[in-house]
């Protein structure tokens, strides 16, 4: 009887530990990329490395703004695409679509979001790049490679697709069906229905999960290095190149021990990306958790 | 009336047409590998490892990568299987009455989830260099552990939380300790694990960011855990990035082997999903 009391109690103990260490790694890795980036943010400070657009880190400038308009370009262009889109699709698939439809269409967004990143960047190499190239750019610009802000937000909003796609229908099924009863019984349309209830209801999850997919899309690598054309310059239209802050990183990691403070640097690329991220995703998280305790009462 | 009608009508074609994108976008990328890398596919790319000259377009096959990717992903699944089910079990079995503090935690987990693959390479390097550990097999997987840990503890907990309460109730109640509940518990839900085991390994398989400082490169199979490891979305990058026309090609061909992997494990993950969804109390 001693004996398994016990062993409950040190295992009990052993998983407060396990469980203690893993969620510490939020706060490690914070601190590991923060004591890592002091070297160059003491020699130049969070305002000129936030500010200043000279990346020579030959000559030990670091400037960042770049890398940050390149990847709120992205981001940006990504969202604007996405967000409406999935949030018809989420409409349709929990309004309207016959039930035999709606088995059909969720397992290919579960399929889309099992596709690798990497994949999508070949995606966009071949596909999005000759696109824009041939047939969108000629008709704003004299001249573009493809390899733009563009292509890469057009990649990085399929890539959230699935995301936004889901969180929306999982908001969009908490929303009472007697609020949708008492529209279509005075005599609204189905539209008019979710024009003034349903998505009103529905708004803070929305927002959870645009704030989602953003942080989603600000941290996204492999795919949007790939298509961006990766200038050290701030885009003025999306036909221009960009550099995100992600890709900066993946590029630069070979040469990063051989110059002095660009591991520094780099590594206050990866705290900033951190920092951005962590705000964003507390955000919504607390807002969707909110919306699951409404529901549970 | 009639315009009411119509607006009706309009949204409606909008809907219907957004769904068609947002799902037609799958064919349009998996249809794109398939064109582009079939041309390129043959048995040596899967048999054999590069050959000298491999990447100016001469003979040999990226069969050190799939191996080394296997091995990666491999080995972070099963390591973050050790630490996360413990966690797991802890959040729901031993915490209660400590709602706040779970849910906490919880949330704590999520975030962790949203931390992107490159931030967790950054800080696998710093790992790595604090021990003294060069680019290597051991690197990789300990970066694609940190990486897959907060999706499998959370994963594992909502299948927990699927077990009905009755059930830890009875156990209880017969005198067992939470242990030996949690080992009940544990039962019930093995096939969630396995479920959650594949699709994890798919994400690890196909995560590149993180492995871009920590496994290296290498065009042999490792050997041991201290040799570097070439991985698939590496080798696919690699060799997308090359001038020659032929080794882009192996590049595409790269591409869609990882794609059909990918493809076969969510498959067979969802179909276990359905499988034993249908036998549940």
């Amino acid at each position: 009887m001693n004996f398994r009391l016990l062993k409950d109690k040190i295992l009990s103990k052993l998983m407060l530990v396990f469980t203690l260490a893993s969620v510490s790694l939020l706060l490690v890795i914070g601190i590991g990329l923060y004591y890592k980036s002091v070297p160059i943010i003491q020699r130049l400070g969070w305002t000129e490395l936030i500010t200043t657009s000279v990346w020579k880190p030959l000559k030990g400038l670091f400037g960042f703004f770049p890398f940050i308009m390149g990847t709120l370009w992205v981001t940006a262009i990504a969202i604007i695409i996405a967000l409406p889109l999935c949030l018809l699709t989420a409409l349709y698939i929990v309004e309207y679509a016959p039930a035999r439809i709606k088995r059909i269409l969720t397992p290919f967004v579960n399929l889309l979001s099992g596709i690798p990143p990497v994949i999508f960047g070949v995606w966009g190499v071949l596909f999005i790049i000759p696109l824009i190239q041939a047939n969108i750019a000629p008709h704003f610009v004299e001249f573009s490679t493809g390899y733009s802000v563009l292509a890469g937000g057009i990649v990085l909003a399929v890539m959230i697709f699935p995301l936004i796609v889901s969180i929306i229908s999982e908001v969009l099924r908490t929303i009472p069906q007697e609020l949708k009863d008492a529209s279509l019984a005075l005599g609204a349309t189905k539209w008019e229905t979710i024009k003034k209830v349903i998505l009103r209801k529905a708004l803070p999850g929305i927002v959870a999960a645009t704030v989602l997919a953003i942080s989603r899309a600000f941290g996204e690598t492999i795919a949007v290095l790939m298509v961006c054309g990766n200038n050290a310059v701030v885009p003025h239209s999306v036909f221009d190149t960009g550099y995100p802050l992600p890709a900066l990183i993946a590029n630069n990691y070979g040469e990063m021990l051989s110059i002095p403070s660009y591991d520094s640097a780099l590594m206050f690329a990866a705290l900033l990306l951190f920092i951005i991220i962590l705000l964003f995703n507390i955000i919504s998280r607390v807002i969707l958790a909110r919306l699951e305790r409404r529901l549970a009462a | 009336m009639r315009k009411r009608k119509f607006e009706e009508l309009f949204f409606r074609v909008l809907m219907i047409l957004a769904t068609i994108i947002v799902s037609g976008s799958f064919f349009l990328i998996v249809g794109t590998i398939f064109f582009k890398g079939l041309p390129y596919m043959n048995w040596d790319m899967i048999t054999k490892t590069p050959g000298g000259g491999f990447y100016i377009g001469k003979e040999g096959g990226i069969l050190n990568a799939i191996i080394g990717s296997f091995y990666v992903a491999g080995g972070a699944t099963v390591l973050g299987l050790i630490i996360s089910i413990p966690v797991a079990i802890f959040i729901n079995l031993y915490m209660d009455g400590k709602r706040f503090l779970s849910n906490t935690i919880r949330m704590a987990f999520d975030v962790l989830f949203g931390i992107p693959s490159i931030v967790y390479g950054a800080f696998g390097f710093l790992i790595m260099v604090y021990f003294g550990i060069r680019a290597s097999l051991l690197g990789g997987i300990i970066a694609v552990t940190l990486l897959v840990i907060p999706i499998l503890v959370r994963t594992l907990d909502e299948v927990i939380r699927t077990v009905p309460f009755e059930l830890r109730d009875a156990t209880l109640s017969l005198g067992a300790t939470r242990w030996e509940t949690a080992k009940v518990v544990l039962r019930q839900i093995r096939p969630g694990i396995f479920t959650a085991i594949l699709l994890y390994f798919g994400r690890a398989i196909g995560d590149v960011a993180s492995v871009l400082f920590t496994a290296g490169f290498s065009d042999n199979i490792p050997t041991s855990l201290h040799e570097p490891a070439a991985t698939l979305p590496l080798a696919i990058f690699f060799q997308l990035g090359s001038p020659v026309e032929e080794v882009q090609g192996r590049g595409y061909a790269s591409a869609l082997i990882l794609t059909i992997i990918v493809l076969i494990i969510t498959v067979l993950a969802d179909i276990l999903i359905k499988k034993f969804s249908k036998h549940k109390i």
